[in-house]
Parts: structure tokens; C-alpha cells; sequence
């Protein structure tokens, strides 16, 4: 930490205070994940994608596949369309994937994803999702503009395609130069449009945003109930007051 | 009923102690808008200890399936969602009300004799509810939870001589880790809310001793009906107060249940958002922070820089910062109670000293900056100033004649 005199820093965080408040973000811009639980059909679309692509190697131990009943399935479909053979609709979201080997393979071992747009966010996992871009000094050759250096291959590039960084200098207050990444092009198209992609993704983060708290519209539901209900207990209590405190003089 | 109510008041005070506290406990007729707070803050107390039974019932204290279990009640146990949303808000609305409740205590004087008593058995209530907090919070086994319990524990260490081995005796262990969590999780759910239960009993018992205070700061019992000897200020507390600190409790429902049912996480300052990955002892967070109700000490401790080589300065600063409220009935030499009928110095004094303390609470959530820490000091020095100084500015300042009787608004 630089030293400063006291006068020098009282000065300082006099004439800063008002400006401190704006100082500290200055983070990836995220895009706003199109998160929708009203959407039963973008729901189940995106509980496929994670089933098929992201269940490999990521586990959602919390989540019991029976709960995708909320969304509009019933048991039937969900143990014909999403469940390995040996697994039955009680049982939660695990996989074989030891830890100790993943570790090894990946560098850190594929996280659960059961509350991950609950620390990440929506729009990270959104953000992320559609970020990975070649880079042949990383060993599984991808890397990610939102999450640097990350251990995880682009899984969906068959999808996607294969973006490849576009670079501009940069010169930062020091006056020295960077080379930054001013955006991602597409140089090899996937089996999908790059707005197709986008709307894979928009439904698998709504899908995991739902997976993170299954219980938030119900959650909401009960809370329009109770607020109704405080609103007329309100009233009475209002009244009920004022009828005894007339006599306070 | 009648012959049933003798039978059991020849053997137990019911009717005596419900006039006693009830009905002919006679409460100044001028409470306002900052006397709900300590009959909320018994509310939220009711409302932690039965939410955190049912959610006894189905966490499970270990390092392996802590996190999980928490999981578990938020996904599987019917309605376990509803009741770990009360108990985590609750956290937060407990500190709120405390704090608004603490106050009122401030600019009332309601701190000043004869209520010493009051005011020591309230600090306390408040030493025990921040130990009560800091316990809760390791529960849930995030990140946050467990960096946290980390850095306070480790405070402990930078005590002269003894530090080592006292932060080993409070872990258990050399880091906090599974024996950790079974002690926390001890001391959360039996003792300290048995201490807490104690103090709220006691605190109770001397306010009804003396009386309770009123904004105007005047002794409603020095003027009584030369009848009845009740006096000519005070109305029962039922009913009056009972139906108005019911209007209170249906406002204050209205903000919790919106809390409650459409933002429980609160921006992330009730539910952090590292607090839902799973703890991980080789993994330290970038940025651990204390939640919002720790952060004006959080941010007193930072502000004191290490002297000879130690960290201990700042921890004394901050016991210091949270202690120092023991003495304020002692620090006070102003002739009047009530800010009503204070001079400017003490409010310029209170003023200054709320701003010092949101400040820091603001500061200690942010990251370290030079600017920042400079800033911590100057309001840590604001913070203390209030205390300190407060013998030498309620003694000169000027005050108005307090009145005879208490006033309307």
C-alpha cells in the first residue's frame, strides 16, 4: 500500500466521498439472460440441453429429476426422455465422474450446478456460455472472455462454431499499450445460427435459473396471497386502534 | 372461571402479574413512531427461535452435508423454503429493529437514570444477538460462511500471548472445519438463545420496575392522581399499547413478508451470492465481508493500522467500538434527557455520529483502497469522538427547560 500523509489523505477522502461510491465497478459487461419461468416450453427445451450436454460432467445433486413436473412434464416423459436407463424420477441430478480424476483432467473439478445462477447469476452463466473463443496456448484449446483461462472446453462448439478473438490497443492512464479483445467473430460456423445459439443458451440458463430456486413462483404466488392479506389486516388493526385510543386525551 | 381463576391465583400470581405488566402497568401516553421497535424486536425474537426450530429439525450439522442440507430444506421439506427465508431475513430485520430500537434510545435518553439498568441488560441483549448472528452464519457452510467464521476467529489470534491457542480453543481445530460447525452449531441453537431469553426476561423486568421513558424525557410517575395514584401521564399498556403495537406489527409483517416472498436474497445483502458455493478450505474468496449488520466494526477494525508488528490495535478498537456503549449513562452530564430539549451540540453530535456509523458500515463492504481506509479512519475518529467527548459537549451545551407533563406531537 502507497503511504500518504495524514493531511494529504484526509484531503483526499473529503473531497472523494461523493465520487467513492461510482469507483469500484469496473468488471466484463455481462448480457441480461431472457429469464422467464412462465415459459414451460423455453424450460423443458433447456432442461434437455443441460441433460444432454452439461450432466456429463457437471452433477445438479440437489435437483430431483421428478421436480421437472413443475415445468410441465409428467413422470412418464421425464423417465423416457431425460433419464439414464438405471436412474429412476426420485433420484437427484448426480454422475460417475470421480472428482479426484476430473481435477486432474480439467485442472478443477466440473462444479455443481444446482445454485450456480445463484452465485454466478444469470447473466454470467448467459454471458459465459456464449464467450468461449480459440486460443491454441490453452490446453484443451478454448478459452472464455468472461471467465480467463477456465478449465472447461467449449462443449456446445458443434453448435456454435468456433469464435475467434478480434483485437484492439488499448492505452490505460499509464500510458502504456495493451492488446485487448474487442470482440468475438465467427470463423467457422456450427450447425446453428449464431441467433440460434443464443436462444439454446437463453433456454438452458432459463432452465438453470429455474433449477437454482424451483420453488420462486410458488414463492411469489403465496407472497401476493400474504400481502393481501396483511393489507386488510392493516385496515382492521388501523381502525381498531383509533377506536380505542379516542379516549386518550 | 372465576373460582378457576382463585384456584390457581392462591397458587400461582396469574391476575397479579397480568395487572402488573398488563393492565395497570402504566405506560406514558406519548409513545410515538420509535417506540415499536422493542416490541418488534420481541416479535422477530419469536420468530427466529420457532422458524430455527423446524429448521433444526432437518439440518444436519456436518461439514459433508451441511450445504446439502440446506439444499434439502429449500427443495424437498415441504414449506422448507418459507421457513429458511423467515429465519435468514429474520437475521437481518433482528439487527434493523435492535438498531432503530437503540435509537430511539439515544435521542430520548432513555439510557439516562434511572433506566442504567435497562441499558446495561440491552447492550448485552446486543453482544449476545451479534454472537448469536456470527454463530447462524457458519451454518449454511458457503463460502462466505466459512471465510468469514475464518477471518473473526483469527481476530482472536492477534491477542498478546494467549491468541494461538484461544482461537484454537474457540475452532476446535487448527482451521474451522467440521468440529467448528458442531460447536457453532451448539452454541447457536441452545446457548445463546437460552443467555438471550435470560436478558430479554430481565430487560423486561427492570423497564417495568422504573418505567418506561417517553419522548419528552420527563418522569411520568413524579406526577400522580393524589386518588388513585395512578399517574396523570401513563395509560394501561392494555389496551392501548397492545392494540398499537399491533398496527406496528402488521406494518412491519408487510415489509418482512416482501422481503420474505420476493427478494430474500436483498441484493445480496441478506443472502450472499459466494454464500451459495459450497465451502472450500483451499479456496479463499477475493473479497470476504462480513454482512451488512458486522460491517461498521468490520470497517474500525481495517481502519487501525498494525502497530509493532501486530494486528491487535484494530481488534481492541473494534471491542472497544461495540463495549464503549456500556458507559454511555455515565458519559451523559446533560441536565435534560430528551433531544426534544437538548441544545445543538449534542445534535450536531448525534448527527455526526449516525453518519460515522452508516459510513462505516458502507466502507466495511467494500474492498481496501487507500482512499477508503483513510476514510475509515476519519469516521472511525467520529465514531469515538461521540463517546468520548460526550462528558465535555452535553455538560456546555445549552437546553431548553424540559416541561412538567409530557406533550402532544
Amino acid at each position: 500500500m502507497k503511504k500518504m500523509s495524514f493531511a494529504k489523505g484526509l484531503l483526499q477522502a473529503l473531497l472523494l466521498l461523493p465520487l467513492a461510491a461510482m469507483a469500484s465497478e469496473a468488471e466484463v459487461h455481462l448480457d441480461r439472460a431472457p429469464v422467464n419461468f412462465q415459459d414451460n416450453e423455453s424450460l423443458q427445451r433447456g432442461a434437455a440441453v443441460f441433460v444432454n450436454y452439461c450432466l456429463s460432467c457437471h452433477s445438479a445433486s440437489a435437483m430431483r429429476y421428478s421436480r421437472m413436473t413443475d415445468i410441465g412434464l409428467t413422470e412418464p416423459q421425464i423417465k423416457d426422455n431425460l433419464l439414464y436407463a438405471t436412474d429412476k424420477p426420485g433420484n437427484t441430478m448426480t454422475i460417475a465422474m470421480n472428482k479426484k480424476e476430473a481435477k486432474v483432467w480439467f485442472g478443477a473439478a466440473p462444479p455443481d450446478l444446482s445454485v450456480i445462477t445463484r452465485s454466478r447469476g444469470a447473466d454470467w452463466v448467459y454471458t459465459y456460455l456464449r464467450s468461449f473463443y480459440r486460443d491454441d496456448s490453452r490446453p484443451t484449446g478454448w478459452n472464455n472472455t468472461v471467465f480467463d483461462k477456465v478449465g472447461m472446453p467449449h462443449v456446445l462448439h458443434e453448435l456454435q462454431g468456433q469464435m475467434v478473438p478480434v483485437y484492439k490497443t488499448e492505452t490505460d492512464h499509464e500510458g502504456k499499450t495493451h492488446r485487448v479483445i474487442e470482440r468475438l467473430e465467427l470463423a467457422q460456423p456450427g450447425k446453428m445460427t449464431l441467433a440460434e445459439y443464443d436462444g439454446l443458451v437463453a433456454d438452458l440458463v432459463n432452465y438453470m435459473t429455474w433449477m437454482g430456486e424451483p420453488a420462486k413462483s410458488k414463492r411469489e404466488h403465496v407472497g401476493i396471497a400474504v400481502l393481501l392479506f396483511l393489507g386488510i389486516f392493516f385496515v382492521v388493526a388501523f381502525y381498531l386502534k383509533k377506536e380505542f385510543w379516542k379516549d386518550v386525551h | 372461571m372465576d373460582k378457576l381463576l382463585a384456584w390457581v391465583d392462591a397458587r400461582f400470581p396469574l391476575t397479579a402479574t397480568y395487572k402488573a405488566h398488563l393492565s395497570e402497568y402504566f405506560a406514558p401516553k406519548n409513545f410515538n413512531f420509535w417506540y415499536y421497535f422493542g416490541s418488534l424486536a420481541l416479535l422477530v425474537l419469536v420468530i427466529q427461535i420457532l422458524s430455527g426450530i423446524f429448521l433444526t429439525m432437518h439440518y444436519k450439522p456436518d461439514a459433508e452435508l451441511a450445504f446439502s442440507s440446506v439444499e434439502y430444506i429449500m427443495r424437498d421439506v415441504p414449506w422448507g423454503w418459507l421457513i429458511r427465508y423467515i429465519h435468514s431475513t429474520g437475521a437481518s430485520a433482528f439487527f434493523l429493529v435492535v438498531y432503530l430500537h437503540m435509537y430511539r434510545g439515544l435521542i430520548y435518553g432513555s439510557y439516562r437514570g434511572p433506566r442504567e439498568l435497562i441499558w446495561i441488560f440491552g447492550v448485552l441483549i446486543y453482544l449476545v444477538l451479534m454472537g448469536e448472528a456470527f454463530f447462524g452464519y457458519l451454518l449454511p457452510w458457503g463460502q462466505m460462511s466459512y471465510w468469514g467464521a475464518q477471518v473473526i476467529v483469527n481476530l482472536f489470534s492477534s491477542v498478546p500471548f494467549i491468541g494461538e491457542d484461544l482461537s484454537v480453543w474457540i475452532r476446535g481445530d487448527f482451521v474451522v472445519s467440521d468440529a467448528t460447525l458442531n460447536r457453532f452449531f451448539a452454541f447457536h441453537v441452545i446457548a445463546f438463545p437460552l443467555v438471550l431469553l435470560g436478558l430479554v426476561a430481565v430487560h423486561l423486568v427492570a423497564l417495568h420496575e422504573v418505567g418506561s421513558n417517553n419522548p419528552d424525557g420527563v418522569e411520568i410517575k413524579q406526577n400522580k392522581d393524589p386518588v388513585t395514584h395512578i399517574p396523570v401521564d401513563g395509560i394501561p399498556f392494555h389496551p392501548y399499547y397492545t392494540v398499537k403495537d399491533i398496527l406496528g406489527v402488521v406494518v412491519f409483517l408487510i415489509v418482512f413478508s416482501a422481503i420474505v416472498f420476493f427478494a430474500p436474497e436483498m441484493g445480496g445483502y441478506f443472502l450472499e451470492a459466494n454464500n451459495f458455493i459450497p465451502a472450500d478450505p483451499l479456496k479463499t474468496p477475493p473479497h470476504i465481508a462480513p454482512v451488512w449488520y458486522f460491517t461498521p466494526y468490520y470497517a474500525v477494525l481495517r481502519a487501525i493500522p498494525p502497530m509493532f508488528g501486530s494486528q491487535f490495535p484494530g481488534v481492541a478498537a473494534m471491542g472497544v467500538a461495540v463495549l464503549i456503549f456500556f458507559a454511555l449513562p455515565w458519559l451523559d452530564k446533560s441536565p435534560v434527557k430528551s433531544i426534544r430539549y437538548r441544545g445543538p451540540k449534542f445534535k450536531i453530535a448525534l448527527a455526526l455520529f449516525i453518519v460515522a456509523f452508516i459510513g462505516l458500515g458502507w466502507l466495511g463492504i467494500q474492498p481496501v483502497t487507500p482512499l477508503y481506509t483513510w476514510m475509515a479512519r476519519i469516521l472511525t475518529a467520529v465514531y469515538f469522538g461521540f463517546f468520548f467527548l460526550m462528558p465535555w459537549y452535553t455538560k456546555n451545551d445549552t437546553h431548553k427547560p424540559e416541561p412538567q407533563r409530557v406533550t402532544d406531537k
